[in-house]
C-alpha cells in the first residue's frame, strides 16, 4: 500500500511541476520557520544601522524606520506565522473532524445539534468574527491562534460531515457490526482513517488562509503587539512609509505571506490529485 | 433436515418514516411499508432464496434476519430464542452475534480499504471469538483456505485483488465464526459466469461442510434455482408465493411470479412466442391501501374483489403457500 | 408494432440493397496508453450488421465489447488511439470522418443506449425538452412542432400519460422509466444504427423484459440494425439473430444464435456456454473457466489470447497469426475447433 502510494505519488509529482515546486517551497518554509532566527544576520528587534536604508548588499530588504533589518525580521518572521497558522489548523483539524464526523456517522440529533453550530459560525462574515473573538479574549498569540481555528471549523465539520455520511451505509461498516463492533469503534476505528486523506488535503488548503487570518488580525492591530517580528505588523508598520517612498519596509514581509499561502494552496491541490482515488489507475 | 427448526420467523414487519419527522413538521410522516407479515421456518443445512423486483423489500429482510436492522413488529427466533426484540446497536454484544453472518453483494465495499484481507477476515474472530495471536492467526489461514484464498493473498488490500478473491475475503469473513445462519445478499451479481460457478461451488461445499442455514437474496432466477431447496417470493414489501424451488419455477401459482419466471431468459432457448409482460410500475410502497391487494393494477387477472381486499393466504399441496384471491392452482396441482 | 409492414420494409431494404453492412468493423486494433504500458484493448475485431438484423456482442467484463462500441461511435477517450483497421458506416469511412460529421452523425442516424440510464441524461432539464433538443438539432422539427413531437416519441416508447412525463425531471422517474427517455432519446431521429450498452443491467427482470421486447420490436419495425452488447448469453440468445463472442480484444466466435449454442466452435464459446446456469442444469454440471484474462500490456501475448486458459492448447497456437476461418455464416479464431 504504501509502496504503491509512494509510486503514485512519484507518478503525480512527475507528471506535474507545480506540486513538485509547492513541496520544494513547503521545504524551504518550514526549514526556514525551525533554522530562521539562528541564521539572520542580525537581531530582529535591535536597530541594526541607519533608519529607512534602501536594499543594499548589506541590508538585501533595505531597513525599516528605527533602523532594523528588514530581512533578519521577515526571516525570523516565519517562525512566528507558521507556528501559528499550524497551531490554528492543527486545533481546527481535530475538533472539526471529530465532530463533523460524528454528525455525519451518528446524524439525528448529533447532526442538528452540530450541524446548527457550524451555521451559526458561518452567519457572521469570517473576519469579523475572528476580530470579535480576539477583541473579547484579549491580544494575545494564543487568542489569534483560537480565532482562526474558530473561523474555519464550520469548514471542517461539512467536509467531514459529508465525507462521513457517504460511508455511514458502506458494506464495511455493515460488516463491522456484524463482527460484533460498537457504534463508537465503528467511527473511530473504520470511518475516521478513510477521512484522513481528505482532511489532509483540507488542511493544506487552509493553512494559506489561516497565515492570512493571523497577519490580517495583526495587521489591523489585533494580537501580536510590536516589536516581534510578524509579516502582518511590519505590512502594516511599513504601509505608511511607501507613500514616503520607502517601498521596502511593507513589499517584502507583503512577498512572503504572499508566498506562504500560494505554496500551501498549490501543496493542497497537489495533495488532492495524490489522495483522489479517481486518479489512481 | 428433520428436527426443530433453526429460524422461525412469524409476522415480521419493517416500516421506514418518510419525510416530516422534524421538530416544526406539521403533518405525520408517511410510513414505507418494507417489509409486511413475513412468516417462515428454516431448517439446518436449508437455503432459502429471496426473489423479487428491487424495492420488494428483500434486502431489507435480508438485513433484519442478519440484525442490522430493527424489526417494527413481529418476531425472529433462532433455535427457540428470541433475537427480534434486542436492538441492533446492541446485537453485537449479543451471545447469538456470532451465529448469524451476512455476506454483502459489493465484495469490495465490504472491505474497509485501509484493512489487508486478513485483517477483514480476523476481526469477526477476534472480537466474537476472543482469539487473538497464532490462534487467530491459524484460524484466518485455516478459513481463508476453506475459501479458496492460498495464504499470499492475505496480506493484500482489497484493491490488489481481483473481483473474484474479494467475493472470497467477503465469504470467508461471514464463514470464519461458523455461523448457523448465513444471509447472502446476491453474492455473485457483481462477477463474471465464469467466476461465478466457482463462488456457487464454494457457497454449496462450504454449507455441505458446514450444515449451515443459507438465506440467498438474487435478482437471477437461474441461479436461485440452481441454489436453492425453497423460495420465497416479494412483491412491495409481502410475501406472494412459497414453495419448493422446482415446483415453483414449473407451475408458478401466482400471477406474479408467472410473470417474474416468464422474464428469465435462457441461454440457448429460443423466445418463447408468447409470453405474460407485466404492464406499468408497481404501486408506491407509502401507506398502501390495507384492503386491496399490492399487485392489482399490474396483475393480468385481476378483478374487482382485488381492489377491495386483501388477498388470502391459500396453502397449496407439497409446502407451496401462495397470497391471491385466484390462484393459478392447476398448474401448481399437477406439480405436486 | 406492426410486423407486416415491418417484414416488408426489410424485404424492400434487401432487395435495394442485397447484403451491404449497415456497419463493418474491419480488422479494428486499438490501443490504449497507460503509465504502467500499452494495453492492447482490441486486436483485429471485424462486425458486420445488416439492416433490420440484431448482432449480440457478449463476452466477460474486460473482453473489449464496450471498448468496440465506443470506437464504433468515435467516443474513445483520449488515452486510446486506434492502430488499424476500418470502420464503415453506410458506406463512409467512420475514420476518415472530421468531427464536425461525426457529431452531425450521432444523435441522427447513429445511437446509443447506455448502461446507466439516469446518468445519461441531464439531471437538471425535463426529459421531454431534452429529446426536444435532439430534434431540433437533427431531426427538422421546427421549435413549435418539438414538443408534440417528444411527447409522442415518449408515447411510444411506452410511457402513460407523456404530456406530463415530458415535463418531470430525471430523478422524478424510475430506472426503467429513464431508460425508456433512453432509448426515446436515441430513437427520435430514426437512426440507421442503434448501438445498446448492457441497456439493461441494473433493471428488474420484469423491467428488463420489457425494455427489450420495446427496442428489439421498434428496431425490426424500422428496418433498424442493432448491437446489442452484454454480458448475459439469455438476454443474446433471446433477442439476436447472430453473436459475436469476445475474449481479451479479440472477436473469437461469429454465428447465428442457434448455431451458436447448438454447436460452439472456439473453446471459450464453450466454456461460457457451460459456465452459464439454466434450468435443468445441476451445479455440479457447469464448469468454470481456468485462469483469468491475460494482461493485454504484456509484450508478449501469444496470437491466441485465449492459450493459457485452453485445455486444447497446442504448442503451435501461440504462433501468429491468429487463423481467422469463415465458412458459410460462421467465423471462429482458432486453429483447432471443436
Amino acid at each position: 500500500m504504501s509502496a504503491a502510494s509512494l509510486a503514485h505519488a512519484r507518478h503525480v509529482l512527475s507528471g506535474n511541476p507545480v506540486t513538485a515546486l509547492a513541496f520544494g517551497l513547503f521545504a524551504l518554509l518550514v526549514g526556514t520557520a525551525i533554522l530562521g532566527p539562528a541564521l539572520v544576520p542580525f537581531d530582529p528587534i535591535a536597530a541594526a544601522g541607519p533608519a529607512l536604508q534602501p536594499p543594499s548588499a548589506r541590508h538585501p530588504f533595505g531597513t525599516d524606520a528605527i533602523g532594523r533589518d528588514v530581512f533578519s525580521r521577515v526571516i525570523a518572521a516565519t517562525r512566528l506565522d507558521l507556528g501559528m497558522a499550524f497551531a490554528a489548523v492543527a486545533i481546527v483539524f481535530a475538533c472539526g473532524t471529530l465532530t463533523g464526523a460524528a454528525a455525519g456517522f451518528f446524524g439525528g440529533w448529533t447532526d442538528r445539534i452540530i450541524g446548527r453550530l457550524a451555521d451559526t459560525i458561518m452567519a457572521f462574515p469570517l473576519f469579523v468574527l475572528a476580530m470579535g473573538i480576539v477583541a473579547a479574549l484579549g491580544n494575545t498569540v494564543t487568542n489569534i491562534v483560537i480565532a482562526t481555528a474558530v473561523v474555519n471549523f464550520p469548514l471542517y465539520v461539512r467536509i467531514a460531515r459529508t465525507e462521513a455520511s457517504t460511508r455511514r451505509g458502506a458494506g464495511y461498516v455493515e460488516a463491522a457490526r456484524l463482527s460484533g463492533y460498537g457504534e463508537a469503534h465503528i467511527l473511530f476505528r473504520e470511518i475516521l482513517p478513510n477521512l484522513l486523506p481528505i482532511m489532509m488535503v483540507q488542511v493544506s488548503l487552509t493553512l494559506g488562509y489561516a497565515i492570512l487570518n493571523c497577519a490580517g488580525l495583526s495587521f489591523i492591530g489585533l494580537g501580536v503587539r510590536p516589536p516581534a517580528p510578524e509579516w502582518g505588523i511590519m505590512v502594516a508598520e511599513g504601509a505608511s512609509a511607501i507613500i514616503s517612498g520607502e517601498w521596502w519596509i511593507a513589499l517584502f514581509p507583503g512577498l512572503a505571506l504572499m508566498i506562504a499561502v500560494f505554496t500551501f494552496n498549490l501543496l493542497g491541490d497537489g495533495l488532492r490529485d495524490i489522495v483522489d482515488p479517481r486518479r489512481r489507475t | 433436515m428433520n428436527g426443530a427448526p433453526l429460524l422461525e420467523v412469524a409476522a415480521l414487519q419493517k416500516r421506514f418514516p418518510i419525510g416530516g419527522g422534524g421538530l416544526l413538521a406539521r403533518r405525520a410522516p408517511g410510513l414505507l411499508h418494507a417489509v409486511e407479515d413475513v412468516s417462515f421456518t428454516l431448517r439446518a443445512g436449508e437455503t432459502l432464496g429471496l426473489v423479487g423486483e428491487s424495492g420488494c423489500g428483500k434486502s431489507t429482510l435480508a438485513r433484519l434476519l442478519a440484525r442490522l436492522l430493527d424489526p417494527s413488529g413481529g418476531s425472529i427466533r433462532l433455535r427457540g430464542e428470541e433475537i427480534g426484540g434486542v436492538a441492533a446497536q446492541r446485537f453485537g454484544a449479543s451471545p447469538r452475534r456470532a451465529d448469524i453472518q451476512m455476506v454483502f453483494q459489493d465484495a469490495e465495499g465490504s472491505i474497509n480499504p485501509r484493512h489487508t484481507a486478513f485483517e477483514a477476515i480476523a476481526r469477526p474472530l477476534r472480537r466474537l471469538r476472543g482469539l487473538a495471536g497464532p490462534a487467530l492467526h491459524g484460524k484466518v489461514t485455516a478459513t481463508a483456505a476453506l475459501c479458496g484464498l492460498p495464504a499470499e493473498l492475505l496480506p493484500r488490500f482489497p484493491h490488489q485483488l481481483s473481483g473474484g478473491q474479494k467475493a472470497r475475503v467477503g465469504i470467508a469473513r461471514a464463514v470464519a465464526t461458523e455461523p448457523a445462519l448465513l444471509v447472502l445478499d446476491e453474492p455473485t451479481s457483481a462477477l463474471d459466469v465464469s467466476v461465478q460457478v466457482l463462488i456457487l461451488d464454494l457457497l454449496k461445499a462450504l454449507q455441505a461442510r458446514t450444515g449451515a442455514a443459507c438465506i440467498f437474496v438474487s435478482h437471477d432466477l437461474n441461479v436461485v434455482r440452481l441454489l436453492c431447496d425453497r423460495v420465497l417470493v416479494m412483491y412491495l414489501g409481502r410475501v406472494v408465493e412459497e414453495g419448493p424451488a422446482e415446483d415453483l419455477f414449473t407451475a408458478p401459482a401466482h400471477p406474479y411470479t408467472r410473470a417474474l419466471v416468464g422474464a428469465v431468459s435462457v441461454p440457448g432457448r429460443p423466445r418463447a412466442a408468447e409470453r405474460v409482460r407485466l404492464a406499468g410500475e408497481p404501486r408506491s410502497p407509502i401507506d398502501p391501501d390495507p384492503n386491496a391487494c399490492r399487485f392489482h393494477g399490474r396483475c393480468p387477472i385481476g378483478q374487482d374483489r382485488c381492489a377491495r381486499a386483501a388477498p388470502p393466504v391459500h396453502a397449496l399441496p407439497g409446502g407451496r403457500r401462495v397470497a391471491c384471491h385466484f390462484p393459478l392452482t392447476d398448474g401448481a396441482l399437477a406439480a405436486a | 408494432m406492426n410486423d407486416v409492414a415491418a417484414a416488408t420494409l426489410v424485404q424492400a431494404a434487401a432487395r435495394a440493397a442485397p447484403r451491404v453492412p449497415v456497419l463493418e468493423v474491419a480488422d479494428l486494433s486499438v490501443e490504449f496508453r497507460t503509465r504502467s504500458g500499452t494495453v492492447r484493448a482490441l486486436d483485429g475485431v471485424s462486425l458486420q450488421v445488416h439492416r433490420g438484423e440484431c448482432l449480440g456482442v457478449v463476452g466477460e467484463s474486460g473482453s473489449g465489447k464496450s471498448v468496440t462500441a465506443y470506437a464504433v461511435m468515435r467516443l474513445l477517450d483520449p488515452a486510446a488511439r486506434i492502430t488499424g483497421g476500418r470502420i464503415t458506416f453506410g458506406g463512409m469511412d467512420m475514420l476518415g470522418a472530421g468531427d464536425a460529421d461525426l457529431a452531425d452523425l450521432r444523435g441522427r442516424e447513429l445511437s446509443m443506449i447506455f448502461q446507466n440510464p439516469r446518468a445519461s441524461l441531464n439531471p437538471i432539464r425535463p426529459v421531454g425538452t431534452q429529446i426536444a433538443d435532439v430534434l431540433l438539432r437533427h431531426g427538422g422539427v421546427t421549435r413549435a412542432q418539438a414538443p408534440a413531437r417528444a411527447a409522442a416519441l415518449l408515447a411510444e416508447v411506452g410511457i402513460p400519460d407523456p404530456e406530463r412525463r415530458a415535463r418531470a425531471y430525471p430523478f422524478e422517474l424510475s430506472g426503467g422509466m429513464c431508460q425508456r427517455v433512453g432509448i426515446a432519446l436515441a430513437l427520435a431521429c430514426r437512426p440507421a444504427l442503434l448501438i445498446a450498452d448492457e441497456p439493461t443491467t441494473g433493471l428488474d427482470v420484469t423491467t428488463q423484459a420489457v425494455i427489450m421486447d420495446l427496442v428489439l420490436g421498434l428496431a425490426r419495425a424500422r428496418g433498424m440494425a442493432t448491437v446489442l452488447i452484454t454480458h448475459d448469453l439469455g438476454l443474446a440468445t433471446e433477442y439476436c439473430d447472430s453473436i459475436a463472442v469476445m475474449h481479451a480484444g479479440h472477436v473469437v466466435e461469429t454465428a447465428p444464435t442457434a448455431a451458436l449454442f447448438a454447436t460452439p466452435r472456439h473453446p471459450y464459446t464453450a466454456r461460457l456456454i457451460g459456465a452459464t446456469p439454466r434450468p435443468g442444469l445441476a451445479l455440479g454440471d457447469l464448469a468454470s473457466i481456468a485462469g483469468s484474462l491475460p494482461d493485454l500490456r504484456r509484450e508478449d501475448l501469444p496470437a491466441c489470447r485465449f492459450l493459457d486458459r485452453c485445455e486444447r492448447a497446442r504448442p503451435d497456437c501461440a504462433a501468429a497469426p491468429l487463423p481467422r476461418r469463415t465458412e458459410a455464416a460462421r467465423m471462429v479464431a482458432c486453429r483447432y475447433p471443436l
